[in-house]
């Protein structure tokens, strides 16, 4: 479903991808881990038309993403929950979550799928969303990129700020929403937490794949040599 | 463990004390051979160019964008006209006073133009220019809305006269390009050069934005109306439409633009690009004024840093090297 | 005295008309167009000629131009002012400022620097009392006109999907471009609705009086003041700010006919210092 070779990337003269060769099918959950600066989120850029690929294949679904503006590879059926969540202050709870719907794809996402899945947010649907905590901005940010129905949900560190408990009750709504021939791309900082939500598991290290296998394959310590590049 | 030189110059910039000694000698020498024509025309582009360093300063190096430097460049040539008809000051002193002057009084400015940002801080100086202009408009012991002359210099000979406003001029621009490329090169040049590229970050190294960003704003208005003060000496008339008109800022902004942002030997070449166009061209009037206007765009849109800055990128030439470089030693 | 308040208060109606363009722009997309004024006499001019050439009335020569200034405010900032957007706010001011003065000097190749005015006809003279005050019906309709502009650009905002589009690029561009937004398109669509205002002000400043090509600067720097009075980021703000530089303005101006526009800029310089956030600031998240 989805195919990387040899993706590279850079950031004006610092190059940040050196070559990743990364695939997954249809309705995997693959977990992406690798310390700060090792090229996670720049290729989630990568894959969501964000930065421009320098070289290299990206296929989704056959179709290559190589020149692709963002807006276009929405409506192919990509959606990532940005790091940092990224909601947009000046909109409210609802709001928020129509602009997820903006790219017009059909499917069954809508607001009051997302109000099942996170029941708080129907309460909340009129206020702000900067009035609302960290663990349910996190939810609103989630059912935002559900609303464009996508087949591919990409997760740009979701725990982050959050408190154990809300990172347990995000993660456990996980497994619900994923449909038929839906997958997850989970980036996580978090070891442990990647390696208990996904089937697979890829390291990148300094901008390279440095490790990839089975969740429940791996040990410790190959993934710790892995992530430090040791 | 590899060690570094820190170096500054390069061959092109080693040439520099070469070029001023040869250019000097016939400038500084111009009245004994020259028209006296010429010796106005060059105070007249000293003005102009004057004005674009200081802009360039506030807004290259500062941070600052501003539509309203007019304000200090009136400001200073009415504080000389006070000063040389009013209050019998030998309107050559009152030079450097108008500008010591002008320096002064924008402190206060200053506390109303920091309160906006950004594009807003541009037409908000606009807006004080406007209330200077106004305000000298209103006052009818300068001539009021229709401007005076600047009785002062009526018993000194001409030629005397054009030749000291000369020499003045002259010195002003090599006092302010030799001053702005000293203190860019300094410890709070390199503070500048950070404040601009990041002001947060600048803020977290230690660096007191604000009081630099005040010396800056300081600085370059007493330049521009050491500018203002010389142009009205030379000009001999002045009125409030003249000194605070807009198209000063128009035409420094035209020259830094063309030139190069952010250095020093953008606003030199500037200023001749614009000296050039107006002697063979401003007599088309509107056209003159539409081409000048459709040039300044085309060159932001396709030639960000100007036409030095073009030069620069693709050939590593810098006459007045501000920048350092880690050079291995072997 | 109520007079004089309610004439103020009715040219204030047009200020905000000059200034609401701007403030969408800026709150949109952190653009400053330093040639709001000129681009509003250019309407004017525009409104002149077309009302001579068709020999429509003036309502519907203003009706007819402006569609043509969204098209035009549109590919704008489509194929020029989009790349000046950033971080650094000179570009765009260079070019903006780049625009005033070959706007200026077009103008005054085309219609030389002769006033000239729109005629309205008889409602440019007709005017009603109530007890000894006296009313113009251009003013009022003017005043009208703004009322409604301010309350449907604020409905646009809060009700409707481009709103949230305009809300949305402007609080995070690249989030909202996961969203499947075009900012290019978006901030073109901002700038159409704008010159869409400012082609309404132009014509209506010609009806009021007589413009010349030179009048655009004070223009833009009224627009300015109206939003800064006001506080960024709302248009109901705008108007209020753009009522009371309209009402300063007309009461000094009695008084002193040479110091009206003078205390105007004064009255904006006393708001900047005790109040920098103005009178009703939006306050972004």
């Amino acid at each position: 479903m989805l195919r990387s070779q040899g993706i590279t990337a850079a950031y004006g003269d610092a190059q940040a991808l050196f070559g990743i060769d990364f695939s997954m099918n249809a309705g995997e959950i693959v977990a992406l881990i690798g310390a700060n600066g090792a090229g996670k989120s720049t290729f989630l850029k990568t894959l969501t038309g964000l930065l421009p690929v320098r070289s290299g294949e990206l296929e989704f679904e056959g179709q290559s993403l190589r020149n692709l503006d963002a807006g276009d590879i929405v409506k192919l059926g990509i959606a990532m929950v940005p790091e940092g969540r990224r909601l947009f202050p000046s909109l409210t709870v609802e709001e928020n979550l129509l602009m997820g719907s903006l790219s017009g794809r059909k499917g069954s996402w809508d607001l009051s799928r997302v109000f099942t899945l996170f029941p708080i947010l129907q309460e909340k649907r009129s206020m702000p969303s900067t009035s609302l905590s960290g663990g349910q901005q996190q939810m609103v940010a989630i059912g935002r990129a559900l609303m464009s129905n996508p087949r591919l949900l990409l997760c740009d560190e979701i725990s982050l700020g959050l408190a154990p408990v809300v990172i347990r009750e995000i993660y456990a709504a996980l497994p619900a929403i994923m449909e038929e021939g839906m997958s997850l791309l989970i980036v996580e900082q978090d070891v442990q937490l990647a390696m208990q939500a996904s089937s697979r598991v890829v390291c990148l290290q300094e901008g390279l794949v440095s490790l990839e296998g089975k969740s429940s394959e791996l040990s410790r310590d190959q993934i710790s040599k892995a992530y430090f590049g040791i | 463990m590899q060690a570094y030189d820190v170096i500054r110059s390069n061959h092109f910039s080693k040439a520099l004390p070469w070029l001023t000694i040869v250019l000097l000698i016939p400038a500084i020498s111009l009245p004994m051979w020259g028209q006296s024509s010429w010796m106005r025309e060059v105070v007249e582009i000293a003005c102009y160019f004057l004005f674009a360093m200081m802009w360039n300063l506030l807004a290259g190096y500062g941070g600052m964008v501003s539509i309203g430097q007019q304000a200090f460049f009136g400001f200073g040539g009415y504080t000389m006209l006070i000063l040389g008809n009013e209050m019998g000051v030998n309107p050559f002193l009152a030079i450097p006073l108008a500008a010591i002057v002008t320096t002064l009084i924008a402190w206060p400015v200053s506390l109303l133009a920091f309160r906006l940002q950004g594009g807003y801080f541009a037409i908000g100086s606009w807006v004080i220019a406007e209330v200077f202009r106004l305000s000298f408009a209103n006052l009818h012991w300068v001539g009021g809305g229709s401007g005076t002359s600047l009785t002062a210099l009526r018993d000194i000979e001409k030629a005397t006269r054009e030749s000291t406003t000369y020499w003045i001029a002259l010195a002003c621009i090599v006092i302010a390009i030799a001053g702005i490329y000293l203190f860019l090169r300094s410890k709070r040049g390199l503070a500048l050069l950070a404040i601009r590229d990041n002001e947060n970050a600048a803020a977290s190294q230690g660096i007191d934005v604000q009081r630099l960003k005040l010396a800056v704003y300081l600085i370059a208005a007493g330049g521009t109306g050491l500018a203002g003060a010389l142009y009205f000496v030379s000009n001999l008339r002045i009125s409030p439409d003249a000194a605070f008109s807009v198209n000063w800022t128009a035409f420094a902004i035209f020259m830094v633009v063309i030139g190069g942002l952010g250095r020093i030997e953008g606003p030199i070449i500037g200023a001749l690009l614009f000296w050039f166009l107006n002697k063979f061209f401003s007599d088309y009037g509107t056209w003159y004024l539409i081409g000048l206007g459709l040039i300044a765009i085309l060159v932001t849109l396709f030639f960000r840093d100007g036409l030095w800055g073009a030069i620069h990128r693709r050939y590593g030439l810098s006459l007045f090297p501000t920048h350092r470089f880690l050079k291995p030693r072997n | 005295m109520t007079e004089i308040i309610l004439q103020g208060l009715l040219l204030g109606g047009l200020y905000a008309l000059f200034a609401l363009g701007q403030s969408l722009m800026f709150g949109v997309m952190r653009l400053t167009n330093t040639a709001q004024g000129d681009f509003i006499i250019l309407g004017g001019f525009f409104a002149i000629s077309t009302v001579a050439a068709t020999g429509l009335s003036p309502g519907l020569g203003l009706l007819v131009l402006i569609p043509l200034a969204f098209l035009a405010g549109y590919a704008l900032q489509r194929f020029v002012l989009n790349y000046t957007l950033g971080r650094d706010p000179l570009p765009s001011l260079v070019v903006t400022f780049g625009l005033s003065i070959i706007i200026q000097n077009f103008l005054l190749e085309v219609y030389s620097a002769d006033p000239k005015s729109l005629e309205a006809g008889s409602i440019a003279l007709a005017s009603f009392s109530v007890s000894d005050i006296t009313v113009g019906i251009l003013p009022l309709l003017t005043f009208g006109i703004a009322l409604l502009a301010t309350m449907l650009l604020q409905a646009l905002f809060s009700y409707t999907s481009l709103g949230r589009s305009f809300r949305a690029v402007s609080d995070d561009r690249e989030a909202a471009q996961l969203m499947g937004l075009k900012p290019a398109i978006v901030y073109a669509q901002a700038t159409g609705i704008a010159f869409m205002l400012i082609a309404l002000a132009g014509g209506l400043q010609a009806m009021r009086t007589t413009i010349v090509p030179a009048d655009g600067p004070l223009l833009l720097l009224f627009a300015f003041e109206a939003v800064i009075i006001g506080g960024m980021g709302s248009f109901w703000g705008t108007l209020v700010g753009a009522l009371l530089l309209g009402l300063t303005q007309q009461i000094v101006f009695r008084l002193d006919p040479g110091w009206g526009i003078w205390f105007g800029h004064l009255m904006f310089l006393v708001v900047l210092v005790i109040r920098p956030q103005g009178l009703f600031p939006k306050t972004r998240g």
